[in-house]
């Protein structure tokens, strides 16, 4: 048997070899010669979205949608990136690719690769609920579907994320009663602006306070045609906080950035943040329950609607998910890849 | 269960203690009699006696939800609370439109009867009632079937809550709440009825505590206008005699008159209408070490041995009501005047240490030179150094800075409250020695401010031990968090502004001096209080500095 799950019992590619295996660079189609999110330097590479665990520099080639490669060129300053539309189809050698809306940050893709009449898809991270800030997921037909299963557990269901929004707005509000500012902790690529994007109806014209590194995206997206509202860099010019809302990333917690706001009310917007023990344990005054990734719903009705026969899982709890596609009749198997998910840097 | 299930989620959204008091008062307010008392009763801590076992709900959850066991398995070790567990695991409820039971209607005519059941039958009930619930409702119904909400509430903070919500004095509320009761309706009414005055003979008034001194003598003025006293290593209480009944206060606000009879025996010849404060200490010809006296703490009843090797006196050190009047605003010197002159009336002029009132001695000093030589004897004298009160100062309720200053011998200690435990190392390997302790900020938030080892006795350390894994609210690794409830002396070398700590400070070699059982997580230091004394260095060298 095949550690990897890699090689199939059904599917096989035409000349008896998997369309996808996984070597030491990451999943690799050798037919075509191209890595998807290739965790080292490759010549030919196909990028889901810009975050750091699928992104990585050094290779000579990459491959991404048109709307992420604003952003993966800020991610990898001077790499070689060569935009594709959605949809648009690529060939590489006898190998088809194109690439497909993932819903998960801004030009965030599935990877469709075809050959032979057979069809793999590569989820990369993906989520099913609405976000103003990209393309809304798309289900793509496949034989073999590579997906993620960051939160594959049954208590993971996210709340409608209006609702969420109204929870961080209620908390601000009664942050700025008590004279308090309300620092949002929240990943910088992708979370901050989606977050920015729900809130708009809360802000009544307030601009919202950002840190450098939400900034910098900020401006990405701007520039990418995404609609987000008035944003202040934390530190240009004398600000009174007291009242203010600011979006940081994680990693500023504790620094000597945070300083300037004297005594301030923390949240955290992760899918973590929905058990209370994750809540208590970070340290926050706050959590709140929002995710990029798909919730255990979502997972398993995508699962179903690609009409895959085979599902094969990365990230987190891809071997429960797997176990449980197993015993509902799926040919299913973990994968293990070096992508971290919503877990990376969020509880050591 | 609606109102006490929001009641749930907005406690457990928030660490500030006054946010906590804040929601329960706003429960407490408009809650019928019977939820309010199965209210009191849940977030004081009390539980019901287990109605269904652990193992016994897990099935009934395997059961009751479309997924294999493993998986629900999988679930309950990734949450790790089984409450919460069955809130996220099951399908949200549709709203079924149908009336919630009232938190009372809940526990009387759901809850309870199910102890009635056989096993089949409570598994119907139960998951009958999680499909009813929306998230939060089961988790709340769950909790109160497998045992204590731990919601990080004392019954100290409910009884603040009640006296917020019916406007009355908390240590009537705490007097009611003493003993035993059930939560019945009838309870509930009574313990938020109005104060007549009449019935609440025992009442002791707020206590007021001292700061930690912070500056040099050479800047509080003139030494005439001071009075020293000897900084007891005892229990500050209260006693008020009042209609031929005694009533011995802690500083806790708990009514610890039956276990120091010997107390309430020379109480009374006390004329009614008296309260006295003072420090209750060991006392043999003199005051014995505060280790004998912790043989006498933590036990309801002392037997006649223990009373007879230890003998505790009340060191009085202030009036505050004489003749039934309450003399707290009158100036310090003129309470004093008042309590020397009962001591005398009382034991006709004989020596005091013999009379039902033994005097807290004043210093007598005449410049703050010869007062530090005074506290320098303090350690040989087996007391924590010295006590100066201004001469005019009122009685004033809970702390106030510059009435009362407490000039430790220790340079620097506080007293804090312990928040996390962690298993410590080789042969204490098996038991929480390595502590956590906080104080709260100006918004009552609770920051950490050092982390301790020693200073614990083993019996003492085996007794937190025990209550720390009694009242672990929330384990993450090693470490647990607990209630804030229990109050450490804590004593520490340096201190300096660090902005790797939370609480922006570091203390330098903090250890525990003692375990403070008299005292209520409310009443400890400030973070204010700890940051003053950056600035105020220790008090010896700046007061040499100014002389030289
Ligand atoms: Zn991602
Ligand atoms: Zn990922």
């Amino acid at each position: 048997m095949d550690k990897t799950g890699l090689v199939p019992a059904s599917g096989v590619a035409p000349d008896g070899i998997a369309l996808i295996e996984l070597t030491d660079s990451g999943l690799y189609c050798r037919a075509g010669d191209f890595h998807v999110d290739p965790w080292r330097p490759v010549a030919n590479a196909v990028i889901t979205h810009a975050h750091a665990d699928h992104a990585r520099a050094g290779s000579a080639r990459y491959l991404a949608a048109a709307p992420g490669c604003s952003l993966l060129r800020h991610r990898l300053p001077g790499a070689a990136v060569e935009p594709v539309d959605y949809g648009e189809p690529r060939r590489f050698g006898p190998v088809t690719v194109s690439l497909h809306p993932a819903g998960h940050v801004l030009g965030s893709a599935q990877v469709r690769i075809e050959h032979g009449g057979e069809v793999w898809v590569v989820s990369g991270d993906f989520k099913r609920q609405a976000d103003p800030t990209c393309a809304p997921f798309e289900v793509v037909p496949a034989d073999v579907f590579i997906t993620e299963a960051t939160f594959a557990l049954p208590v993971y269901r996210w709340p409608d994320t209006a609702t969420v929004a109204q929870e961080v707005a209620d908390w601000w509000a009664d942050n700025a009663r008590r004279g308090v500012a309300s620092v949002l902790f929240c990943y910088a690529l992708g979370k901050a602006q989606r977050l920015l994007a729900e809130l708009a109806p809360h802000l009544d014209g307030r601009p919202v306070f950002t840190h450098g590194a939400v900034e910098s995206i900020n401006a990405v997206y701007r520039e990418a045609g995404v609609t987000l509202p008035d944003t202040r860099r934390v530190g240009d010019g004398e600000q009174d906080y007291r009242e203010a809302l600011v979006l940081a990333p994680p990693g500023a917690g504790g620094s000597s950035w945070m300083r300037r706001f004297g005594e301030a009310a923390t949240g955290f917007a992760s899918g973590w943040m929905l058990l209370r023990g994750n809540r208590r344990r970070r340290g926050y005054d706050r959590g709140f329950v929002v995710s990029d990734h798909a919730d255990w719903p979502g997972l398993i009705d995508t699962v179903e609607a690609t009409g895959a026969a085979r599902v094969l899982t990365t990230h987190g709890q891809s071997d429960l998910l797997a176990r449980y596609l197993a015993e509902r009749g799926v040919a299913a198997a973990a994968v293990a890849t070096e992508f971290e998910g919503e877990g990376d840097a969020t509880l050591q | 269960m609606r109102r006490f299930s929001e009641l749930y989620q907005a406690l457990d959204a928030t660490t500030s203690t006054n946010a906590k008091v804040a929601a329960m008062a706003d429960f407490f307010r408009g809650a019928p009699p019977a939820d309010g008392a199965w209210a009191v009763h849940f977030l004081a801590g009390r539980r019901l006696k287990r109605l269904v076992g652990g193992a016994r709900l897990r099935r009934m959850l395997v059961e009751a939800s479309d997924y294999p066991e493993w998986l629900v398995l999988a679930c309950y070790a990734e949450v790790g609370d089984l409450a919460e567990t069955v809130s996220l695991l099951l399908e949200p409820a549709g709203a079924d439109g149908a009336a919630l039971p009232t938190l009372g209607e809940l526990v009387e005519q759901v809850l309870l009867p199910l102890a009635d059941c056989d096993e089949a039958e409570q598994g119907r009930r139960v998951v009958d009632w999680w499909r009813r619930l929306d998230r939060r409702e089961r988790f709340l119904f769950t909790k109160l079937l497998t045992g204590a909400l731990r919601v990080g509430v004392s019954q100290l903070l409910v009884a603040r809550a009640l006296a917020a919500a019916f406007d009355l004095p908390r240590s009537v509320i705490q007097q009611r709440l003493m003993g035993d009761w059930q939560p019945s309706p009838a309870f509930f009414e009574a313990l938020t009825r109005p104060d007549d005055g009449s019935v609440e003979i025992s009442r002791p008034y707020p206590f007021f505590l001292a700061s930690p001194l912070d500056r040099p003598t050479g800047s509080l003025g003139a030494p005439g206008q001071w009075l020293a006293e000897w900084k007891w290593d005892g229990i500050r209480a209260q006693l008020v005699r009042r209609r031929g009944q005694t009533f011995l206060w802690s500083r806790g606000e708990e009514l610890i008159t039956p276990r120091f009879p010997e107390v309430e025996a020379l109480a009374e010849r006390l004329p009614d209408g008296t309260v006295i404060d003072g420090e209750l200490v060991g006392w043999r010809d003199g005051v014995l070490p505060f280790a004998a006296l912790q043989r006498r703490l933590g036990r309801k009843r002392v037997g006649p041995k223990l009373l007879a090797e230890v003998p505790v006196r009340l060191l009085a050190y202030d009036c505050l009501e004489i003749g039934g009047r309450d003399i707290r605003g009158s100036a310090q010197a003129v309470r004093r005047a008042t309590l020397e002159d009962l001591a005398r009336r009382l034991d006709g002029g004989t020596d005091a240490a013999g009379g039902p009132l033994t005097l807290s001695p004043l210093i007598d000093f005449t410049d703050w030179d010869a007062l530090a030589a005074e506290r320098a004897r303090a350690r040989e004298l087996g007391v924590e150094g010295l006590m100066l009160k201004r001469g005019d100062a009122a009685y004033e309720a809970g702390r106030r800075r510059g009435g009362w200053w407490k000039w430790k011998v220790d340079p620097y200690a506080i007293d804090a409250v312990l928040i996390y435990a962690q298993a410590g190392h080789g042969r204490r390997a098996s038991l929480f020695t390595d502590y956590t302790f906080a104080v709260p900020d100006e918004h009552g938030e609770l920051k950490p401010i050092a982390k301790a080892y020693s200073g614990l006795t083993d019996a003492e350390i085996r007794e937190l031990d025990r209550w720390i894994r009694r009242h672990t609210l929330e384990r993450f690794g090693p470490v647990r968090s607990v209630p804030a409830q229990q109050v450490f002396e804590i004593a520490f070398e340096g201190i300096a502004e660090s902005s790797r700590h939370k609480s922006g400070l570091s203390l330098r070699f903090p250890r525990i001096v003692r375990w403070r059982r008299d005292a209520d997580a409310a009443s400890v230091d400030t973070l204010a209080d700890v940051r003053r004394l950056l600035t105020a260095g220790r008090p010896d060298p700046v007061a040499a500095a100014e002389d030289s």
